[in-house]
């Protein structure tokens, strides 16, 4: 991921290796920057993507991704981008609890397909599965925590045995109070960095957009053992792309 | 103080770049256009909408947190209403009521322009004609900002197209009925429905009926919903249903050229789903009031007596890009004019003494203000 990165902040607190990305964002300070970034490295390094889009239609992505200089519709056609509209999801009819986790099922071997399709073609790159967000998975699933629970297992299993990355947005205020943290510790547990944006405790400012950890739970490579644990950093978002540095080193 | 009041008249110093007014005409009245193949309608109070940048943005869901104790925020539903209806936009009103289109007699009538004018001229007079006008040039300006950009807001063809767009609404005066009866606009009552299939029912044979996005015309609706979630709802408590809804709203909404104005209780909400809502939100406001008799900011606000409640503003709608808005001031002060009009201002803090009107401290008001900050 590094070399098409451009060596900013970000990609080198990632680093490669990470199998499982987390990002955590609250009310104050919305993340789906970080997906867009992250859509767009999987895309520009040849390899494939699916985007499960329960947040915003995807004309919303396409325009903001073009900023950044990725078509999401080039690659929508050529069958690098696979989109999964979801704002509906489940279509109507769902709200018995058996129907829920029958449409988690048919989502998932959907994405089990275009996963094994893309591996069997002749561009057997990376393969990145976006979630956007896991909070209306679980509105979807009309509070059921455990067909989501479900649901996101088998997508985990998919990164080791189809060489899959997986990257989960989830609105991490939500699960603030103790009783419902469960989705929550359980991402944190399956994940193998935890991106986080928060806002400044100061407020407001316009050149600063807010603060990113980015915490390794390291475990998965070797080399890294040895390598930061923790970054943090300041952010501003931009039309066409984001800017990553420490406090007080800009300008 | 009149002539300072003359002089803040429906203005603050905030102003986006991006929003170009002199690009903002469109075919449709009450539809202006902006950057990023937006379209805005005015949200019924001219303050905010220029606030926003424009006004709500169509295809967005607005959520306004009422403040539990004062029903501030009907203020700004009803501004919001009567604007669709001067605009004739096609209108669905839903609210916790047992006659939802009672409602819509207490929503406010716009000043008329030809009083509007004459207020105008009557401030630009009256600083000589209440004494105080040889004072002009003496004026101390502490809060000079205010004083800024009076002509750079650039008065003629701004006001041109914003008289078509906003209005300036008078809350002591109803709307007239005829107004209200020749109108498509839809009541539905959430007091006795026991979930809320019926209302997206409502919702979408609603939307479905203005024409799409890709149409000619650009005629808008608006949706406004009173307290979703209050408890004397049949649905209330069945809190997944209700988030299921907006969701489907929001979609709903998105692809149609439609407002949805959605005020709620949140002190009902359990903290997370308060949370949940929220991120649901394209623009999020929530409303406080102030109570009536605070002495400690009386003395920290200048024009504390007309103030009626903040206003705070936590999300502003974006499409299409991902760059948030960043607001000189998120926190603003909700203020009755004349006991009439409601216009948003960004706070002031009072000098030393509390004295109230800039000009009328002729000495003395000018001494450093004593640490007092606000903490917002």
């Amino acid at each position: 991921m590094e070399e098409y990165g451009g060596g900013d902040l970000l990609s080198e607190a990632m680093g490669s290796a990470a199998r499982v990305v987390v990002v955590e964002d609250c009310v104050e300070a919305p993340g789906a920057f970080v997906l867009h970034l992250l859509l767009k490295r999987a895309l520009a390094g040849g390899g494939a993507a699916a985007f499960l889009a329960l947040a915003q239609p995807f004309t919303h992505y396409d325009r903001i991704l073009r900023k950044m200089g990725c078509n999401l519709s080039l690659h929508r056609r050529n069958e690098r981008l696979h989109f999964f509209e979801l704002q509906a999801f489940p279509a109507a009819g769902g709200a018995r609890d058996g129907a829920i986790a029958d449409c988690f099922v048919r989502l998932y071997s959907e994405i089990q397909r275009v996963v094994e399709a893309t591996r069997t073609g002749e561009n057997a790159g990376q393969f990145t599965i976006t979630i956007d967000d896991v909070s209306l998975l679980e509105v979807a699933a009309h509070g059921s925590v455990d067909n989501v629970l479900d649901f996101l297992y088998y997508c985990v299993t998919l990164t080791s045995e189809m060489n899959c990355s997986l990257v989960i947005l989830i609105h991490e205020d939500i699960y603030a109070v103790e009783e419902n943290m469960g989705l929550l510790l359980h991402l944190r547990h399956i994940a193998d960095l935890v991106v986080k944006a928060a806002p400044l405790s100061t407020g407001l400012a316009a050149d600063v957009h807010g603060q990113l950890s980015v915490v390794n739970k390291g475990t998965f490579s070797e080399q890294r053992a040895k390598a930061q644990k923790v970054w943090s950093f300041h952010f501003k978002v931009k039309e066409n792309g984001t800017d990553f540095f420490y406090p007080g080193s800009r300008h | 103080m009149a002539a300072a009041r003359g002089q803040t008249l429906g203005r603050s110093s905030f102003s986006r770049t991006t929003s170009n007014p002199a690009a903002s005409s469109s075919g449709a009245a009450g539809v202006k256009l902006g950057p990023n193949g937006a379209a805005f309608v005015s949200s019924g109070i001219p303050d905010l909408d220029r606030i926003l940048g424009g006004g709500f943005l169509l295809g967005s869901v607005v959520m306004i947190m009422e403040d539990s104790d004062a029903p501030h925020h009907l203020l700004l539903l009803r501004c919001f209403m009567a604007q669709g209806v001067m605009h004739k936009q096609p209108l669905l009103f839903a609210g916790p009521l047992k006659e939802p289109r009672l409602f819509l007699g207490t929503l406010p009538a716009p000043v008329s322009s030809s009083k509007e004018d004459g207020r105008h001229r009557v401030m630009g007079a009256g600083v000589s004609s209440d004494g105080r006008g040889s004072d002009e040039g003496l004026r101390i300006a502490w809060q000079y900002k205010k004083y800024f950009g009076d002509e750079k807001a650039s008065s003629a063809e701004h006001k041109d197209n914003k008289q078509e767009f906003s209005n300036d609404f008078d809350l002591r005066k109803p709307l007239e009925r005829h107004l209200l009866n020749g109108q498509n606009i839809e009541c539905v009552s959430t007091q006795d429905a026991d979930n809320l299939r019926d209302l997206q029912d409502h919702c979408s044979t609603f939307l479905s009926k203005l024409p799409g996005k890709d149409g000619g015309s650009l005629t808008a609706g608006r949706i406004a919903i009173q307290s979703l979630c209050a408890p004397q709802c049949g649905y209330f408590e069945k809190d997944w249903d209700m988030i299921q809804f907006i969701r489907l709203l929001k979609v709903m909404v998105r692809s149609s050229n439609s407002v949805a104005v959605i005020t709620f209780p949140s002190a009902v909400l359990s903290n997370s789903f308060c949370r949940r809502w929220q991120h649901l939100a394209d623009t999020l406001l929530s409303i406080k009031a102030i109570p009536d008799e605070d002495k400690d900011l009386a003395k920290l606000l200048t024009g504390y007596q007309d103030m009626v409640g903040f206003l705070h503003v936590h999300k502003v709608a974006q499409t299409n890009s991902q760059v948030p808005v960043i607001l000189e001031a998120s926190t603003l002060s909700l203020k009755l004019r004349k006991r009439r009009s409601l216009m948003l201002e960004r706070l002031n803090q009072a000098p030393v003494d509390g004295s109230s009107g800039p000009s009328s401290a002729a000495s003395g008001s000018c001494s450093s203000s004593q640490g007092s900050q606000l903490d917002f």
